[in-house]
């Protein structure tokens, strides 16, 4: 049809808009891929949201699971890259966002209405589960997110390596910092604390006698010792004895399984790839004193399952949490002691776990309960960005702890008073 | 053949004019104008001037965990980010990034472009060898950077080149004092878009007529740097002034290769990044960090505008 032609809904035109919309189909298509097409049984549908894990099969465990949930078609967002928290924080305020999801235990979230409590379905084995993750879910009595693993982060070292080098097992921050230089060699350096050094942060406020918050919701970071420690940091940072900017971070064990480092800190769930790789010549120990006084510290990471309170199928997302993580132990222990290695927050479990029972990893599982610290609710994204800053200022580009520490104040108080008033 | 003769002999009689009225309706030219076009504009609209306006609308509200706040705070979002230091040293980074970046690709593909445009052999491979980076993403080179090429550990490329001559592993990330982080970040975008701008460069020497050699030569200017000061960089100062404009734009909009090169940092955050994590990363505040995107597009509208009247961006040639 010539463009000049008055002529317009003749049948050829109409046939090329038939044509254009027809290609525009496929485009259409390809944004409208939300998870939620198909169903069950019942034709409902849920999605959920993981970050993805190192551990070589949990991927598809966790497909696993859902696809032998009957009362809904389950599909699972695997968020590889470490905008986990990025993208789960987006989706929740879109109608496509989760209905189950997996993060820690943090107050705004519940404030802000994002998450549903689920104490209905936990009440019944409540007692069953670690009281302390449970305290770390629980806001005005009401319990928010199930436990699914517990992940204490420890220091591992090379036995072999220390020994040669006439080193003991650190028990003071000051000793760890000795031993990094003398196990420093022209291949290898001493010790890895993360390629940005915030993975230990919670660990040196509490070796350093501290908290992140009181019993009061306030500031229990900001004490002469943890600037002392901070400063012991620095020395390390600027010695030259530890290991940074390597290809993969803390959290994953090939620093230390390939040479690189003689001691990395690193959770539980590397254990099984440390042992493969390097069988007995492995050896675990706590974060070191960094007071007078102070005790040795483990962080309980650990990972919970939430429901998206304002999701379209509440219920049906509970039922599904309930199903998964309340009465599937085959798959709690599974998911806990198959890939990785972590601690089943249930009781119940981790006493039948005979994986934990003997050698390093009942060590582990020592230390998890001697040393063991668990998340604060009350402390919030923005709070753990302020002390992770701490870390880059004060450690990294050397400004003076305390003023670091100032700074931090700031925005940690501005952000309890948003929370409590 | 003249054509001038036999215009009148060949005219084709006039057309006849319909004397049927013109159907109500869309003409064929507009329907087709929507059909192509409409869901373009549609998108346009859902995707660019919604959110812009939703933003503007967020900037004056308290929206911490949300985008459809109902607490009006008036402009305590803008004196927010304009106070916390962090956006403004944020808007420091920016001119340092842009203050490198800006006039190092500039030359460089200026230069690309005037050693591909004089080669007498494989001149198609050249172009096509500078050109292909900028078909790899951002996010894929920044890690290639970071875990290959700059890795800290003594098999990181650099690492490796420099234990040739003694010196010891560089910690180029890590590390802020020196500021080797500013090589990774500036070698990275060199890599990714100077082939680009090569090719806009290529076009501009091609358009510049030979005769204008030809007449510098027997006037007796010589080859070489001569020729090129006195002809063809004046000849390619409009190319040159686009070029400038955009390579502005895009440090503006750098994201990318600082959110993957760079994590927990308190420096090397450029606007962009800072907003990120204004609105997302940690503290989910989109009123603040809407605020600061109103701040950033209105101090981007001002520089380039500024930029275009000191450049001349958009004059026409008989103004150069």
């Amino acid at each position: 049809m010539s463009a000049l032609s008055n002529s317009n809904w003749d049948r050829r035109s109409v046939l090329r808009a038939a044509a254009g919309l027809a290609a525009l189909g496929p485009l259409a298509a390809c944004g409208g891929n939300t998870g939620r097409e198909g169903g069950g049984s019942s034709g409902k549908g849920l999605v959920q949201y993981f970050h993805a894990y190192g551990e070589a099969g949990t991927q598809e465990a966790i497909k696993r699971y859902a696809k032998a949930y009957d009362e809904a078609r389950v599909t699972t967002q695997w968020i590889t890259g470490n905008n986990f928290e990025s993208k789960l924080f987006s989706a929740l305020l879109t109608d496509n966002a989760p209905d189950v999801f997996e993060f820690h235990p943090q107050l705004q979230m519940i404030k802000s209405g994002q998450v549903a409590p689920l104490d209905d379905i936990i009440a019944p084995v409540k007692d069953d589960f670690n009281p302390a993750d449970i305290k770390s879910h629980t806001v005005d009595g009401k319990v928010y997110g199930v436990r699914m693993i517990d992940d204490p982060q420890f220091f591992y070292y090379r036995k072999s390596v220390l020994e040669k080098a006439g080193v003991g097992v650190p028990q003071t921050l000051e000793e760890l910092a000795e031993a990094a230089e003398k196990l420093t060699t022209d291949k290898v350096k001493g010790l890895f604390l993360g390629n940005n050094m915030v993975s230990t942060n919670y660990a040196l406020v509490w070796a350093a006698g501290a908290d992140q918050l009181n019993d009061k919701n306030e500031i229990a970071y900001h004490t002469d010792d943890v600037a002392a420690a901070l400063k012991v940091y620095r020395k390390m940072f600027t010695s030259g004895h530890l290991l940074l900017d390597a290809p993969a971070d803390y959290w994953d064990p090939s620093a230390l399984v390939q040479g690189l480092t003689a001691i990395q800190w690193c959770g539980m769930w590397a254990m099984p790839v440390m042992q493969k790789a390097l069988g007995d010549d492995l050896g675990i120990f706590p974060f070191p004193s960094a007071a007078s006084g102070a005790k040795p510290a483990v962080y309980n990471g650990g990972w919970s399952m939430f429901v998206n309170a304002k999701g379209k199928n509440v219920d049906l997302a509970k039922e599904y949490v309930k199903w998964l993580w309340i009465d599937q132990k085959k798959y709690q222990e599974d998911w806990a002691l198959s890939y990785g290695f972590h601690i089943p927050p249930r009781t119940s479990i981790a006493e039948s776990a005979t994986k934990l029972k003997s050698g390093l990893p009942a060590e582990g599982v020592k230390l998890f309960t001697d040393y063991g610290r668990f998340d604060n609710i009350s402390w919030t994204q923005a709070m753990i960005t302020a002390l992770e800053e701490v870390i880059a200022n004060s450690v990294r580009k050397g400004m003076d702890p305390e003023k670091a520490l100032d700074a931090a104040d700031k925005k940690v108080n501005l952000e309890l008073k948003k929370l409590f008033g | 053949m003249s054509t001038t003769t036999t215009r009148d002999a060949t005219r084709p009689a006039p057309a006849k004019v319909s004397k049927t009225k013109p159907r109500r309706g869309m003409g064929g030219s507009t329907f087709n104008f929507w059909l192509f076009t409409g869901p373009f504009l549609i998108g346009l609209v859902i995707f660019v001037y919604i959110p812009i306006g939703w933003s503007a609308w967020l900037s004056f509200f308290e929206a911490r965990y949300t985008v459809t706040p109902d607490k009006f705070i008036g402009f305590d979002n803008y004196k927010l980010m304009l106070t916390n230091g962090d956006f403004t040293k944020s808007l420091v980074t920016f001119t340092v990034f842009a203050a490198i970046i800006v006039p190092v690709t500039w030359a460089l593909s200026l230069g690309l472009a005037l050693m591909v445009h004089r080669l007498r052999f494989m001149k198609a491979f050249f172009r096509s060898v500078f050109f292909l980076p900028t078909a790899c993403s951002f996010v894929a080179a920044s890690l290639i950077w970071k875990m290959s090429i700059f890795s800290g550990v003594r098999f990181g490329m650099m690492n490796t080149v420099l234990g040739w001559f003694g010196v010891e592993n560089i910690a180029w990330l890590a590390n802020p004092n020196p500021p080797w982080y500013w090589l990774v970040i500036v070698t990275v975008r060199l890599w990714l878009q100077a082939g680009f701008y090569m090719i806009l460069f290529l076009a501009a020497l091609q358009n510049i007529p030979p005769e204008l050699y030809e007449a510098a030569a027997i006037d007796g200017a010589k080859p070489g740097w001569q020729t090129f000061r006195y002809i063809t960089l004046p000849q390619l100062r409009a190319t040159s002034t686009a070029v400038i404009l955009l390579l502005l734009v895009a440090a503006y909009q750098a994201f990318d290769e600082f959110f993957n090169l760079l994590s927990k940092t308190t420096w090397g955050r450029p606007p962009l990044v800072e907003l990120y994590y204004t609105a997302l990363g940690d503290d989910q505040d989109y009123g603040a960090g809407s605020a600061g995107a109103v701040i950033l597009t209105l101090l981007i509208c001002m520089v380039t505008m500024l930029q275009g009247r000191f450049l001349g961006f958009g004059r026409g040639d008989g103004s150069k």
